[in-house]
């Protein structure tokens, strides 16, 4: 038995108790796995007797699963109403220039810091107010 | 001495963590406890009730020694932000340790829930029914009315869901409780479990919210013996924007795909694995503890106006000067809250136009502003409260761009199960591009001669604008749930009041295109 199957295995022997347990079951093979690939997939829905396509249609639905890990860091930037009104968009041609090939930049729409934008996460830190300078420090920082 | 900084997200965002790590070298208590929601003094710093902010960490040593006058503002619960609101849901915002019982339980907390233990469920649902309170995710249903219908259902298993899945651009004040004060929204579930005989509740939180994730996942691990039998449960979501619909929601909990239902059957008599389910959303949950205490229901009804009780925190955001979480009874104009509050815009340039409501509210133009803050009167306005965030917009706003996004976004997000929504926003998305370039020529098939019906002259923009007009109609009535409904409403409202961001000189040609649609 490979070391993913029984990963897997416990993760989803683990919400054995769980009421409608995918989504819980997803979220911990993300992060053990940085996706949710095929393999895993039919894995897991072995587990919840499921068809594979039922947990493929759920995975695929949800902007946060990913069906191959990307080891790049990860920089979330806020690009909803609030932060445009503050002015990303101005940000975005200098971020996407730190960025490079080196740091995978990811548009997501609200973190809830509407009023003190542009706003940026890295893993769970946040960071706010960025102007240029700022947004471009916090995208060469991550790791 | 004690410095109470706040461990809010937003806070920390800006260097909270910093500052007390700062202040506890050089040997002082520093206690963690939530925002007063004055987000441009943040990270802001309280020493013996007078406050400091914004401070950064070179103002550390002169606030010690009392100094840092430049930034020192004074007492915090004097200050005119502060003094204005009527806080009754955030009464507790930057007073307490959001995740202390101590704390909480010193503030009243705890109250709500006893004396509704002992009323029972008929009297709760009668009180919360009387107080007016409406739900404050955005339709405004009486929060009363849906709880009785739970209670008249008949079912072994019965379900409270709260909706925590605040995606709306604009908002952040679910976060700020959750982060905050997360015993209040625990105690309004339990209070609801009571009235309506649940014993099982789930927060459903959107996963770009770590910290509150965090944050109530240990204020449920306190307090379980105290809200017991009832039980709680943290879910996270998973970036799907739709899921804060709440029939997507539910679907979403049940371990499927984010997918919006058709009503009926109401959530309320089938929701959460088809059993009678109380969905609500985080502030209206969080009120419910203050309308329970005693005599809270008659005060919480006495505030506010027409069919609109209670206070509502509206989020200030986007270009203001003075952002952040003001709390108060309806009926606060637009003018006031962007001017006399929110002090205009931080860049200093004029106000351009106002999103009240999140990426499905109406763009409101300066000449709307006397609007009062009311459910009713958003509506006849073709505008919506939503939950209650507004974003500001200066004159350098590109009002076609913003009316784009707002179809893009609903691209994005659809769930896909109704087509008005699935393909009309692709469509919009694609008609206000023509718009915006001047129309377009007839492509290579329409030019076939064989093809008798089509305009062998393309499509002139005042035509296009015809198109898109009837496609937010179409959206609007033909859309299960508020996506694909409720995204006509930024479009049209920026067509309609500036129709040269997406053509110059189409003015007299949207007006005449609005008309027939109103005639």
């Amino acid at each position: 038995m490979s070391t993913k199957e029984q990963r897997i295995g416990e993760i989803v022997a683990g919400h054995a108790q769980t009421e409608g347990a995918l989504l819980p079951i997803l979220h911990d093979v993300q992060a053990q796995f940085g996706c949710v690939d095929g393999e895993s997939e039919a894995l897991i829905a072995h587990g919840l007797n499921l068809s594979r396509a039922d947990v493929h249609g759920v995975v695929s639905f949800y902007h946060d699963f990913h069906d191959h890990a990307d080891s790049r860091p990860e920089v979330q930037i806020c690009r909803a109403e609030a932060c445009k009104a503050r002015g990303v968009e101005a940000l975005m041609q200098a971020a996407t220039k730190a960025a490079g090939d080196r740091v995978k930049l990811h548009s997501v729409y609200c973190l809830g810091l509407c009023s003190v934008g542009p706003a940026a996460r890295v893993g769970d830190r946040l960071h706010a107010r960025l102007d240029r300078a700022g947004l471009v420090q916090v995208i060469e920082a991550a790791r | 001495m004690i410095v109470r900084i706040s461990d809010d997200a937003l806070a920390r965002a800006v260097g909270a963590d910093e500052l007390a790590t700062a202040f506890a070298d050089k040997g002082h208590e520093v206690q963690r406890v939530s925002s007063w929601g004055m987000h441009w003094l943040e990270p802001l710093v309280e020493i013996s009730g007078i406050g400091w902010g914004p401070v950064t960490l070179g103002d550390v040593d002169a606030i010690i020694d009392g100094g840092a006058d430049a930034i020192c503002i004074g007492p915090i619960a004097a200050h005119p932000f502060i003094a204005r609101q009527q806080r009754l849901t955030f009464a507790r915002a930057g007073k307490t340790r959001p995740t202390s019982l101590e704390d909480y339980a010193a503030t009243g907390g705890w109250d709500g829930l006893k004396r509704a233990r002992q009323i029972g469920g008929a009297r709760i649902v009668e009180e919360v029914t009387q107080s007016g309170l409406r739900g404050r995710g955005g339709a405004g249903f009486p929060a009363g009315i849906k709880w009785n219908t739970v209670a008249q259902t008949i079912g072994a298993q019965k379900y409270i869901v709260c909706n925590a899945d605040e995606g709306d651009s604009g908002t952040f004040a679910d976060r700020m409780l959750m982060e905050g004060d997360p015993f209040q929204l625990i105690e309004g579930m339990a209070i609801a479990g009571e009235a309506v005989g649940a014993d099982q509740g789930y927060i459903y939180v959107r996963s770009e919210y770590p910290d509150a994730i965090r944050k109530l996942k240990a204020a449920l691990a306190l307090c379980g013996a105290i809200i017991a039998p009832f039980r709680c449960e943290v879910r996270v979501g998973a970036g799907a924007y739709v899921c804060g619909e709440e029939t997507s929601l539910l679907n979403s909990l049940e371990g499927k795909r984010g997918e919006v239902r058709a009503k009926p059957p109401l959530p309320a008599i089938q929701g959460l694995f088809g059993k009678p389910t109380v969905v609500n959303n985080v502030l209206t949950l969080a009120a419910v503890p203050h309308i329970l205490a005693d005599g809270g229901s008659a005060h919480y009804g006495a505030q506010g106006m027409a069919r609109s009780k209670g206070t509502m925190p509206i989020q200030l955001a986007g270009n203001l000067k003075y952002g952040g979480l003001f709390e108060t009874a309806f009926g606060i104009t637009l003018e006031q809250l962007v001017h006399e509050i929110g002090g205009g815009t931080e860049s200093g340039r004029p106000v351009k136009a106002v999103q009240v409501g999140g990426p499905l509210g109406a763009y409101l133009h300066p000449d709307q502003f006397d609007i009062r803050f009311d459910y009713e009167e958003y509506t006849a306005a073709d505008a919506l409260i939503g939950h209650g965030g507004i974003t500001v917009f200066d004159d350098s706003a590109d009002m076609g761009a913003m009316a784009r996004f707002a179809m893009e976004f609903c691209a994005a997000e659809s769930c896909g199960k109704c087509t008005p929504c699935r393909i009309g926003a692709v469509r919009g998305v694609e008609i206000i591009d023509r718009i915006r370039d001047g129309g377009r020529a007839a492509d290579a098939v329409e030019s076939q001669p064989v093809m008798h019906n089509a305009p062998k002259s393309g499509r002139l923009p005042e035509q296009e604008i015809e198109l898109l007009t009837d496609l937010c109609e179409t959206m609007k009535f033909g859309s299960l749930c508020a996506l694909g409904g409720f995204t006509p409403y930024p479009v049209m409202s920026a067509l309609k009041n500036w129709p040269g961001d997406f053509m110059p000189g189409s003015e007299g040609a949207v007006a005449k295109v609005l008309d027939r649609n109103q005639a």
